[in-house]
């Protein structure tokens, strides 16, 4: 194939070390070593962390651990450009700001749904397993070109551009891979087992709503401990959904399992173990409560939550 | 390691996890000493614990791509005055609350999301550059300028908006993974679904999420009004005394 995943990889590897080399170089950051040595680390993992023993990037992530322990990880002093500046080209540019940006999602979409099996010359344009990763990445890299022309900028602006937010975020960026690294963790030493025995058998589930609420409330609790729903199905499902839901009572599976993954979506909008969803959205807003985001969603789960309880038990025997 | 024995050892390092993010340590060291903790309860030997981080960390590098790569297009654009055209191009509708423009917001995240658009939205390339300054452009718009919480909670509420629009509506769409592991796994399990029940199942959810979460968005425009209306905001210090 033409555009791979490795590809994407590296062109990730390469934003993190030059966010590594801006920081090394800047004596406006008091943690300028330390913090060059975390994104600089970091940048490693991406370019050669498949090439690597397993065992050299888990002491790696654990010297990541360690710098983020003692403080270590900070940024420059940014140099934002004033805000009369910025008034003033937004009134020079206008709605044409708006277009660079949503050539993301306009070029993402376009590879992944219509490109996705387009091949030149018998090879595969964008690898068809990652489509909308990689789609993703041309998106970016179109909407930057697009950015330096209209602006007038040059690339290696869009990449100290890059040093700010990534500056801003801080650790919390990589927080989403710490904790899908603890989910596969999790389940290679058999947490799933554990938690579903627990539930089956400490729980009495002669009762058909007593069951249902053991499933729906079971994939969100577990869910706000895995950080997604796709760790907390199986185990639940296996553990009560197939065994009493539907060979008890007769459940329809196909309703069972749609309305039991949504119940462990709503265990996503709580938990900040879903950190891509709730815990970085917070700091890319630069809100100080860490949590903001995760207390603003918190009725609206609970409410789905219960809505999902009753829809089950009315509609798994329709 | 027998089958028929399991191993509560492992719920231990749940525990952890637990204990770590309630005393509000920071979450990055917590999550790395429950993976060695876990590891370690699990019986691996020192060796296999690091392989495991190891592994595991490189397995779901795909996850900060998301947040990587747009950075460089939406700062470039934010040096340009990007969140201030967003806040001022909402300014100039003049039906547009905040809670209405979520409210829309979250139907056409769902939408697109359920015909499996789902990279329409997300936090680093849409909720930051535009949706967040829209939410609280409309705000400003109506009342003048806005107190600290009250903008961290606009933020905060654009965020939770993305969220649940994604999460309600993806599940609807077919050829979504979830859908494929939810019938891969009940298939093995010996039960057989056509996918399409699965996904057509997901509509009931998904029409509560959208009227619980307007509903609240609905709350959230009477909170502002509310709010607005106590503080002593720019706007309100022209007018003498005004009506309590």
């Amino acid at each position: 194939m033409i555009f791979s995943i490795t590809q994407v990889y590296w062109l990730a590897g390469l934003v993190m070390a030059a966010v590594a080399v801006f920081n090394l170089l800047d004596a406006s950051n008091p943690k300028r070593w330390t913090t060059g040595l975390f994104w600089g680390l970091y940048a490693v993992m991406f370019l050669l962390g498949d090439k690597m023993p397993p065992e050299v990037v888990g002491a790696g992530v654990i010297v990541l651990a360690l710098i983020v322990l003692v403080k270590g990880v900070g940024g420059g002093k940014p140099q934002v450009r004033s805000d009369a500046e910025n008034k003033e080209s937004a009134l020079r540019l206008k709605n044409k700001l708006f277009v660079p940006a949503l050539a993301i999602p306009v070029v993402t979409v376009i590879g992944s749904v219509l490109l996705k099996d387009f091949k030149i010359g018998g090879n595969f344009l964008i690898d068809p397993k990652n489509a909308t990763l990689v789609s993703l990445a041309l998106g970016c890299i179109i909407g930057a070109a697009m950015a330096c022309k209209m602006t007038r900028e040059s690339p290696v602006q869009s990449l100290r551009e890059s040093r700010r937010l990534v500056d801003a975020m801080g650790w919390a960026m990589v927080l989403p891979q710490m904790l899908g690294m603890l989910g596969l963790v999790f389940s290679d030493a058999g947490v799933g087992k554990a938690v579903a025995h627990v539930t089956t058998t400490y729980i009495n589930m002669d009762l058909r709503f007593v069951a249902v609420l053991v499933y729906v409330v079971g994939m969100a609790l577990f869910t706000v401990i895995m950080g997604n729903g796709f760790a907390a199905f199986p185990v639940m499902t296996g553990g009560v959904g197939v065994p009493v839901l539907i060979n008890i009572y007769n459940a329809d599976p196909a309703i069972m399992a749609a309305i039991g993954m949504l119940s462990g979506y709503c265990g996503t909008l709580l938990t900040p173990m879903a950190a891509n969803f709730n815990i970085v959205p917070a700091a890319l807003l630069e809100l100080p409560d860490r949590n903001a985001v995760i207390k603003a969603q918190v009725p609206t789960a609970l409410g789905i939550l219960v809505c999902n309880v009753f829809l089950l038990y009315f509609l798994m025997n329709h | 390691m027998d089958n028929s024995i399991i191993n509560l050892w492992p719920l231990l390092g749940v525990a952890v996890i637990v204990v770590g993010f309630i005393l509000r340590f920071n979450p990055f060291v917590v999550v790395v000493v429950t993976a060695l903790v876990t590891a370690a309860l699990a019986g691996f030997p020192v060796q296999k614990v690091l392989a495991e981080l190891g592994t595991g960390f490189v397995k779901t590098r795909n996850l900060p791509l998301i947040l990587v790569l747009p950075l460089a297009v939406i700062g470039l654009l934010e040096r340009h005055g990007l969140r201030q055209h967003a806040q001022n191009w909402i300014g100039h509708i003049k039906s547009a609350t905040t809670g209405r423009l979520l409210i829309v917001y979250l139907g056409a995240r769902q939408l697109t999301a359920a015909i499996g658009l789902t990279s329409l939205g997300g936090h680093p390339q849409m909720v930051r550059p535009l949706l967040a300054p829209m939410a609280e452009g409309a705000t400003e718009t109506r009342y003048g300028k806005l107190p600290e919480a009250l903008r961290y909670r606009l933020r905060a509420f654009s965020a939770a908006t993305d969220n649940v629009g994604l999460f309600f509506g993806e599940d609807i769409f077919v050829a979504f993974g979830a859908i494929v592991l939810m019938t891969t796994f009940l298939h093995e399990a010996g039960v057989d679904v056509e996918p399409i029940h699965v996904a057509v199942w997901g509509i009931p959810t998904a029409i509560c999420a959208f009227l619980i979460h307007s509903y609240r968005l609905h709350r959230l425009d009477q909170y502002i009004a509310k709010e607005m209306a106590n503080a002593p905001s720019a706007a309100s210090t022209t007018r003498e005394g005004g009506a309590a």
